[in-house]
């Protein structure tokens, strides 16, 4: 177990450092720097600030640097926003992000379980084409058109309410949290409800499930200690990739409602070419996935006991 | 390994009966090399005729349906399937929408009409007077009045000024006004509304005129058509007159002669003009909305297309020389795989874009649609792979090799046909989702470079208007929504009309 997660980890870091490298060498592709875009400058003075950054020094030597300082966990200086560090920006803007994102996967795998087991059970009626037919459309509708729909709706019913039932936009208490995170959620509990539907229905077919019911289990005890401990398990394993694509998904709706995630820093620091910041955060971003993933494999292995993490893995 | 065994098993079987066989045959063997046809005929009691040749049977074997061929019986599976039949449907009305519209509905999608900002969508038609084009506005002073007067008045003793009239022909381009100098004032305010205005409600302030010699006024803020009064209070120093002048103006759609010309050539002064359709509405530039979806569709599917079909070729590539070949080409080749696979996808391709690069001028298509290759030829290339190795080992294809078959052709006639249905499935899914990371990407400002309009983009400008004019943000949204859809389910039909294996349970 314990040779398992090393070597898992071992492989991550390796993945780390490809990411690192691949955001070096794309940033340093991108026409133009950031420098350019204020105003002119005399020649000492770009030479100057050049040299405070380490952008007169030969490239390898930059990738070098730019790895030593990172494997330390420095990610350095923004060079847009005076003397604010990298580190700083995501220390005070990750944990919005995260609590976000974290609200949204929790949101969207309770009720993908629950809209799931809700539309097997009533398979083929009403109750699960309604479900079905909602999870086509949460697959198929963009997350900003959620958003702004949620925000209109929210708007008419404050004005009905005549006081404000939720804020539609910003960040602070629970009550910003509540629709972003819903429609951050959206998307990805669409899909866990059609995953959840598929793997229940694959399972009532299984013999342990008629052996259950013939030595007279009530049907509500073999739904949930049999069919929901079974069938939860392929929703947990797209947990990883759902963080995923939740924590870059939250770029968009965390510009709709004005949120000050690390979403926002990014997309800013693209649009201003600022190096460090962009390196930084890919990398940052990267390694959190990378780990994300890792530890939801290992926690399935714990949950599933017929998964052997050691074994069989090819 | 399972598929072996029989054949394993029938092997040692039959060689097991062999020597029995055998040694009964060997008394017998003797005797009929002597004389053939007498044996067979006191053994079995077969006469020479019987190896005469038979007439040729006809219609007793053959088949009573023609036979269907993956494709066909495809085809025929995904044709009961009806919710994909329609959303083929419309893929198909899209692309039309996308190929033949332009040509249909000819407005050019970049062509503004400043008197048309975020129309709303109608399909009567506008008619619209073309006035020459104003002199550029001077305020008149009146002659003979001092800025600061001489001699103040007190507010309350100010007259209401007097002729107030208008100084051309109002529209909702410009409505000037004049009146005549009240003595003893130091300025004017101005005030629009609705309404006839009253006491203590004029209206709307539009400008206070500091000198109480600036006796005329221009107002183009916001002009609607449909009638307007305006009212005029002298002012001592910024404080007002009870008494008021107003005038009621009738304000007439209008637009100035150059704008009108840009619609139409021949259009003259004074002449009233049937506006263009807008049967979508316009946009917060006053460009066709129909027009500018039409257009951005064509980005929209060009990327929903292309960048799937690259990176599926490429996938197809990578996997299949991965999976045939094997061994150690395989292992570095799926490592390199695994590192590409686990960068986070709309993170590089938001570095990737920057890093290609868009010149002034361009439309930025080109780097979204290299990044987005770059970035998923991951999938396919998995998926080629663990379909070759898995036919690699099957019996057809073994068989095929045992024959002679050379690896290009094996590629060709065996591999690849089969490992198409998978492929054609994984492209469907692959089409709505590149079309999202389009719009995505354009919406928060990282995709396609502003003149150019793509559904994305277009949502993008619509939600900062979306609470005062939904429909540059619906319309556009819609058609994402509709398209992502549709290929959504002519994907889940397509599964299952190619695979029934990988069915759906429904």
């Amino acid at each position: 177990m314990f040779s398992y997660i090393g070597k898992r980890l071992t492989a991550g870091l390796v993945t780390v450092f490809f990411i690192a490298s691949v955001t070096f060498a794309a940033m340093h592709i991108v026409p133009g720097d950031p420098l350019m875009g204020n105003k002119a400058m005399s020649p000492e003075i770009r030479a100057n600030l050049e040299h405070k950054y380490g952008l007169d020094r030969p490239v390898a030597e930059q990738y070098v640097r730019y790895l030593a300082n990172m494997a330390q966990g420095d990610f350095g200086i923004s060079f847009t926003q005076k003397n604010r560090t990298v580190n700083d920006i995501i220390v005070s803007h990750f944990p919005i992000s995260a609590i976000l994102g974290i609200l949204a996967v929790a949101f969207a795998a309770l009720g993908g379980i629950l809209y799931g087991s809700l539309a097997a059970l009533g398979r083929g009626k009403w109750s699960d084409r309604t479900i079905m037919f909602l999870v086509i459309l949460g697959v198929s509708v963009p997350s900003f058109v959620f958003a702004a729909l949620g925000q209109l709706s929210l708007t008419l019913i404050n004005k009905k309410a005549g006081f404000e039932v939720l804020p539609v936009g910003g960040w602070g208490t629970l009550s910003h949290m509540i629709l972003p995170a819903l429609v951050l959620g959206l998307g990805t509990m669409a899909f866990l409800t059609r995953l959840m539907r598929s793997a229940l229905l694959e399972i009532v077919h299984q013999d342990y499930i008629r052996t259950a019911k013939a030595k007279g289990l009530p049907p509500v005890r073999i739904f949930f200690s049999h069919q929901l401990r079974n069938a939860i398990l392929p929703v947990i394993t797209y947990l990883g990739p759902a963080i995923a694509t939740i924590t870059t998904g939250g770029f968009v709706v965390e510009s709709v409602f004005a949120i000050p995630g690390l979403g926002r820093y990014f997309v800013q620091a693209i649009q201003q070419l600022d190096y460090t910041v962009i390196m930084g955060l890919t990398v940052f971003y990267g390694a959190f996935l990378v780990f994300m993933v890792i530890t939801v494999d290992i926690v399935y292995g714990l949950v599933d006991p017929r998964i052997s993490v050691t074994k069989g893995k090819s | 390994m399972s598929t072996t065994s029989p054949t394993l098993s029938n092997a040692t079987h039959s060689s097991n009966s062999n020597p029995g066989g055998s040694s009964m045959n060997s008394s017998v063997n003797r005797s009929f090399f002597d004389n053939p046809k007498q044996v067979l005929e006191s053994l079995h009691g077969i006469t020479s005729d019987d190896f005469d040749l038979l007439a040729q049977e006809t219609g007793k074997v053959g088949l009573s349906r023609p036979s269907l061929s993956y494709w066909k019986d495809a085809w025929r599976r995904l044709k009961k399937n009806r919710q994909a039949i329609f959303s083929l449907y419309i893929v198909v009305g899209l692309v039309l929408f996308t190929l033949v519209g332009p040509s249909i509905w000819t407005t050019p999608p970049s062509l503004q009409t400043l008197g048309r900002v975020s129309e709303a969508p109608s399909l009567s038609i506008k008619t619209v007077r073309v006035l020459a084009e104003l002199p550029a506005w001077q305020p008149t002073l009146a002659e003979g009045v001092p800025a600061r007067p001489t001699a103040p008045v007190p507010a309350q003793d100010l007259k209401a000024p007097s002729q107030l009239k208008l100084m051309t022909e109002a529209s909702t381009l410009a409505v000037r006004l004049s009146w005549d100098a009240v003595p003893g004032a130091t300025g004017y305010r101005v005030y629009r509304g609705n309404y006839a205005p009253m006491q203590g409600s004029l209206g709307l302030p539009i400008a206070t005129l500091d000198g109480g010699n600036i006796v005329s006024i221009q107002d183009t803020f916001n002009l609607v058509p449909g009638s307007q009064h305006y009212g005029v209070v002298a002012l001592r120093d910024d404080e007002e007159s009870p008494n008021f002048a107003s005038l009621e103006v009738i304000l007439p759609e209008a637009m100035s002669l150059p704008e009108a010309l840009k619609i139409d050539p021949k259009a003259q002064a004074g002449q009233s003009l049937e506006m263009p359709l807008r049967p979508l509405g316009s946009d917060y530039l006053g460009r066709d909305l129909l027009a500018r979806l039409m257009s951005g569709a064509r980005v929209s599917l060009f990327i929903g297309f292309v960048a799937p079909f690259l990176s599926i070729l490429i996938g197809i590539l990578v996997g299949g020389i991965s999976g045939y070949f094997g061994g150690k080409t395989d292992a570095w080749i799926m490592r390199f795989t695994d590192f590409v696979l686990a960068l986070p996808f709309l993170l590089f391709m938001i570095l990737f874009k920057v890093a290609f690069g868009a010149g002034p001028g361009e439309d930025g298509i080109g780097p979204m649609l290299l990044a987005m290759v770059a970035l998923s030829w991951t999938g396919p290339a998995r998926l080629t792979r663990g379909q070759v190795l898995q036919l690699r080992e099957s019996e057809f294809v073994q068989a095929s090799r045992l024959l002679g078959a050379k690896p290009m052709y094996l590629i060709i006639r065996h591999l690849l046909p089969n490992t198409l249905g998978v492929i054609l499935v994984s492209l469907t899914f692959a089409i709505p989702s590149a079309i999202f990371t389009e719009a995505f990407l354009s919406f928060i400002g990282m995709g396609v470079v502003p003149p150019t309009p793509s559904w994305g983009s277009m949502c993008n400008d619509g939600i900062q208007t979306f609470l005062t004019h939904p429909h540059e943000f619906i319309f556009p949204a819609l058609l994402i929504s509709i398209t992502v859809l549709a290929f959504n389910l002519l994907g889940d039909g397509l599964r299952d009309a190619l695979d029934p294996k990988m069915r759906s349970v429904s």
